[in-house]
């Protein structure tokens, strides 16, 4: 395929590389505000429930973190919102009546979200203590209708539907076909059981580390069970529905998962390739297992699977060998985990104990890492899978980039300054954890946070 | 063509959403740029701090409004959007830039002590808060002048180059110094600060002074470069214009007083004025001379989405919003001292000394969360055999 260089070649490919950039940043962020609240609250019913002191510090403690991590949520999410218009005028200008619906609503939740987190965060001393877990729910719940919107916005661009088009503009809106259009019921479970593997293992990888170190007190290995245990549920679930995902891709969008599978020509019995690079017209390195890919879209060898040679070059994705690749990835790491955490939750219904095996470990350590390798490799599927569309089937990615000159700068300075924020937003908290392991530090928590009020008149210096 | 009911309410909605916008982060930035003003860092202690407290708690509510402005825009008028993001594409992504290292300057701030950074975000905050609002001066200026065309073919430079942008930048940046300051005087005056009350009345004083010279020149460029605008600010827009003057005064003469609410209602007044005027002279287009209110707007079905959407805010945000000042006014939020951790050393040392110490229970009960994630396990295997079931009985009958 010559088209791939054809296609990077074009105008939009800085302004490309900046949405990609600013999404694949915001989005980790972004999995925080959905399910972190879950994984803190989870902590704090334990506490409060049993009594647990160690669970109620847990909590405390990762509530503070999480206001440091939304604070540059909101950021990224605000420059995600400007880049829309300022990189992709062509699709508001024409679609924004239709797309920019969900974005009202995901609107409305992340105020609901950022107003219960102050609360939460600033509640913890005088509110009673059940008033209080209640007054950290809301966030959970806004979390996840948050993006379900947002996902829904992205689930429009990849089967665009609910509206009716007289002289390429947006003549009537079905707000309703819009949100809920075909690939919504999809797309939107996976992306919040993302999030939650994404907590999870994140969160349970850095006291996995403590663990590894030989600290293996109360608070580690609690530390450690909460959040992994929310990873370890979420992965079975999230394999399934990645499966029947990607039925409906093969229904939906056939070329993007043409170029998923590698299937240069429709046939039967098509070959599951594991790993592999497509060149012309052959596979090689990889792993072929006859008449698989074709029992996965059907249930039998039989069924017809669409190659993207059915469709003109100049519709084709392009790099079919990344999007493939990614797919895989992302299918690898999500069995791998899934085998993590049955491990340990076999351990624990037999023993009782956090495993303390290196083997076992290590690789949790890591999890984190790997279930947001596996989140980013997801959205390459889906984001590059639909190319050259930015509106699947409807409008070249081409048409709705700026005219506006400027956008390698803007890009530039995108990277340079997310490249600081990652540092910064990875180095606050390990600073903090540092601080609270210092001897004598217990008391010593006046984590100062973006959110919420501060109480009253406080004596502490300014920054 | 006059524009629809629904059309003219979602401009009213995004004029509101534009004051809010103005008025309370406007008071933040203000907040920012008499950050830069304080002095080193001895004289500016005591501003500096007066300025944090009063700004920390409320700053990323008070940007909401900016995100909901731009889907405002965007669902509701999509074409005129497409055309502002695309001439004004230079000042657009300067006044992101402010935005993000205000941001960034704000969450890390308080952190940043212990990185012995702490000047540099210090610095990254202040200088933003100047830039941000510079830039959405010149946007304004260039989009009320008419200078933004329905479909430019690229950057239009001499849009927000011009010497009545420039100038609304400059204005605007007064007027959230103004705006700043009288905030800042009554929150001192809250808290009960005379010092710092008098130090931001002096400054507020002057920003409203620069802040009404800037006025006057942006109107007498307004007359020469905006045709349509000029004529319908002394006309329909008037008495919006002379409540804001009469707001912005009144507020300067009521800083003397103990009276702070009233205070932040004249400051509040002069912003919304001035907003709400260039609303009235700017009906009915949403870029002069190039796109009308009824060209540009969405089909209406989109616009009852936004109403919808405004509906949900009233019904959760509201409530939510009420409750956490109430919480705040009765002093239950509080920042928190941890439960001391229990004695967990000792159980380290344990674990080193005796690798046996590892391998023994936790002293907790069963564990709910495992054993769901067990079940869900075995249950999730039921389904997906359930669902494979199901696909393939649609899939022979397919
Ligand atoms: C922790 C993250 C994670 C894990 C373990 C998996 N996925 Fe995934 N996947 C995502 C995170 C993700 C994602 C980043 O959230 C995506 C991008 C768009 C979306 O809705 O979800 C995605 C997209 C995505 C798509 C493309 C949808 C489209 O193009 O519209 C398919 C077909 C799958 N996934 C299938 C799977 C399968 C079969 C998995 C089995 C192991 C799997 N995913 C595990
Ligand atoms: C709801 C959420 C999302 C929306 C509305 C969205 C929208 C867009 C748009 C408008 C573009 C540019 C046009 C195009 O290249 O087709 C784009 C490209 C891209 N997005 Fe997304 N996106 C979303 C989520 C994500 C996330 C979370 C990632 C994370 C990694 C991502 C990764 C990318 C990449 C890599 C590209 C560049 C594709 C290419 O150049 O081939 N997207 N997206
Ligand atoms: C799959 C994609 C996305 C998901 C799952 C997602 C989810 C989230 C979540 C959960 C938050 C809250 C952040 C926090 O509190 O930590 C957030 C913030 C935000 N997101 Fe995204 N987002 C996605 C893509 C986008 C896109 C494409 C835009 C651009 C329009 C966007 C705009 C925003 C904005 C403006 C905020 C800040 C809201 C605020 O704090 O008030 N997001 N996002």
């Amino acid at each position: 395929m010559s088209t791939p260089l054809l296609v990077v070649a074009e105008g939009a490919i800085p302004a490309r590389a900046q949405m990609g950039a600013s999404l694949g940043f915001h989005i980790i962020f972004a999995c925080f505000g959905i399910a972190f609240p879950a994984v803190v609250l989870i902590a704090h019913w334990i506490g409060i429930r049993r009594g647990n002191q160690v669970a109620l510090v847990l909590a405390q403690r990762w509530s503070k973190v999480a206001a440091v991590i939304f604070a540059v949520g909101a950021v990224s999410g605000t420059v995600l919102s400007y880049e829309l218009g300022l990189l992709w005028p062509g699709l508001m200008g024409r679609y924004g009546a239709a797309f920019g619906i969900p974005f009202a609503i995901e609107g409305i939740w992340f105020f609901v979200e950022a107003i219960f987190t102050a609360i939460y965060l600033y509640g913890w001393r005088r509110l009673s203590p059940w008033v209080h877990w209640w007054s950290g729910m809301p966030m959970v719940v806004a979390g996840i209708l948050g993006a379900f919107a947002v996902v829904a916005a992205n689930s429009w661009m990849n089967q665009p539907s609910g509206f009716t088009l007289q002289d390429g503009r947006i003549a009537s809106v079905d707000p309703w076909s819009v949100i809920f259009n075909r690939a919504t019921p999809y797309e939107t479970p996976h992306m919040v059981l993302a999030a939650y593997m994404v907590v999870g293992f994140v969160v349970a990888g850095v006291y996995a580390v403590g663990l590894l170190r030989g600290r293996r007190d109360r608070y580690h290995r609690l530390g450690f069970l909460i959040p992994f245990g929310v990873g370890a549920v979420a992965a079975p679930i999230q394999v399934i529905i990645g499966d029947i995902l990607a039925r409906a891709v093969a229904d939906q969008q056939p070329i993007k998962f043409a170029a998923m599978e590698l299937v240069d020509n429709t046939q039967r019995g098509a070959t599951e390739w594991l790993g592999g690079i497509y060149w012309n017209g052959e596979v090689y390195f990889g792993i072929g297992i006859p008449y698989l890919d074709s029992i996965l879209v059907g249930f039998s060898p039989n069924t017809e699977v669409i190659g993207w040679n059915s469709v003109a070059p100049e519709f084709r994705p392009p790099l079919a060998n990344l999007i493939h690749l990614s797919f895989n990835g992302m299918i690898a790491i999500g069995m791998g985990l899934m085998v993590l955490g049955a491990w340990q939750a076999w351990v624990w219904k037999f023993r009782r104990e956090v495993l303390s095996t290196r083997w076992f470990l290590i690789p949790a350590a890591l999890a984190g890492f790997a279930s947001i390798a596996a989140m980013e490799l997801g959205w390459i599927v889906t984001e590059v899978g639909r190319q050259p569309w930015i509106v699947y089937g409807l409008l070249p990615t081409e048409d709705a980039v700026t005219t506006a000159g400027g956008v390698p700068v803007t890009l530039a300075a995108t990277v340079v300054i997310y490249g600081v924020l990652t540092a910064t937003s990875i180095a606050v908290p390990w600073l903090m954890g540092r601080r609270w392991r210092a001897p004598g530090a217990a008391g010593e928590d006046t984590v100062q946070t973006p959110y919420g009020p501060r109480p009253g008149r406080v004596g502490e210096t300014p920054a | 063509m006059n524009p629809s009911g629904a059309t003219s309410a979602v401009a009213v909605l995004l004029f509101v959403t534009i004051a809010g916008y103005a008025l309370f982060a406007g008071a933040d930035f203000g907040g920012g740029i008499w950050d830069l003003l304080a002095g080193g860092a001895k004289r500016g202690a005591a501003a500096r701090e007066a300025i944090d407290a009063s700004v920390t708690p409320v700053w990323e509510g008070n940007h909401v409004w900016l995100i909901f402005g731009l889907v405002v825009f965007w669902t509701g008028f999509p074409s005129a959007f497409s055309a502002v993001m695309i001439a004004l594409f230079v000042p657009l992504a300067l006044s992101l830039l402010g935005i993000v290292l205000r941001g960034v300057g704000f969450a890390f701030r308080h952190e940043a002590e212990r990185l012995s950074t702490k000047r540099l975000y210090g610095a990254l905050f202040a200088a933003a808060s100047v830039m941000t609002p510079f830039f959405f001066g010149v946007v304004v200026g260039a989009v009320a002048t008419g200078a933004v065309p329905a479909n430019p073919g690229g950057n239009v430079l001499s849009a927000w180059t011009s010497p009545t942008a420039v100038v609304t930048g400059l204005l605007f940046v007064a007027t959230c110094a103004y705006i700043g300051g009288v905030f800042l005087v009554a929150d001192s005056e809250r808290r009960g600060e005379p010092d710092m009350v008098r130090y931001f009345r002096r400054r507020s004083l002057a920003a409203g002074l620069v802040a009404g010279v800037l006025a006057a020149i942006d109107l007498v460029l307004l007359r020469e470069s905006a045709p349509y605008l000029w004529p319908r600010l002394l006309g329909p827009a008037l008495p919006a214009v002379v409540v804001s003057v009469v707001g912005g005064i009144a507020a300067l003469v009521l800083m003397r007083s103990n009276r702070r609410h009233l205070l932040r209602g004249a400051a509040a007044l002069a912003v919304a004025g001035v907003v709400a005027g260039w609303g009235v002279a700017q009906y009915p287009w949403v870029l002069p001379g190039a796109v009308t209110l009824a060209q540009g707007s969405a089909p209406e079905a989109a616009q009852w989405a936004l109403f919808v959407a405004l509906g949900l805010a009233v019904l959760f945000v509201l409530p939510a919003f009420v409750w956490l000042y109430w919480l705040h006014q009765h002093g239950m939020l509080h920042e928190s001292e941890p439960p001391p951790a229990p004695a967990l050393a000792a159980e380290n040392r344990a674990a080193a000394t005796n690798r046996a110490a590892a391998a023994t229970r936790p002293a907790l009960g069963p564990h709910p969360i495992l054993e769901t994630a067990v079940i869900a396990l075995v249950v999730t295997g039921i389904g997906r055999d359930l669902v494979r079931q199901l696909f393939q009985r649609r899939n022979r009958q397919g």
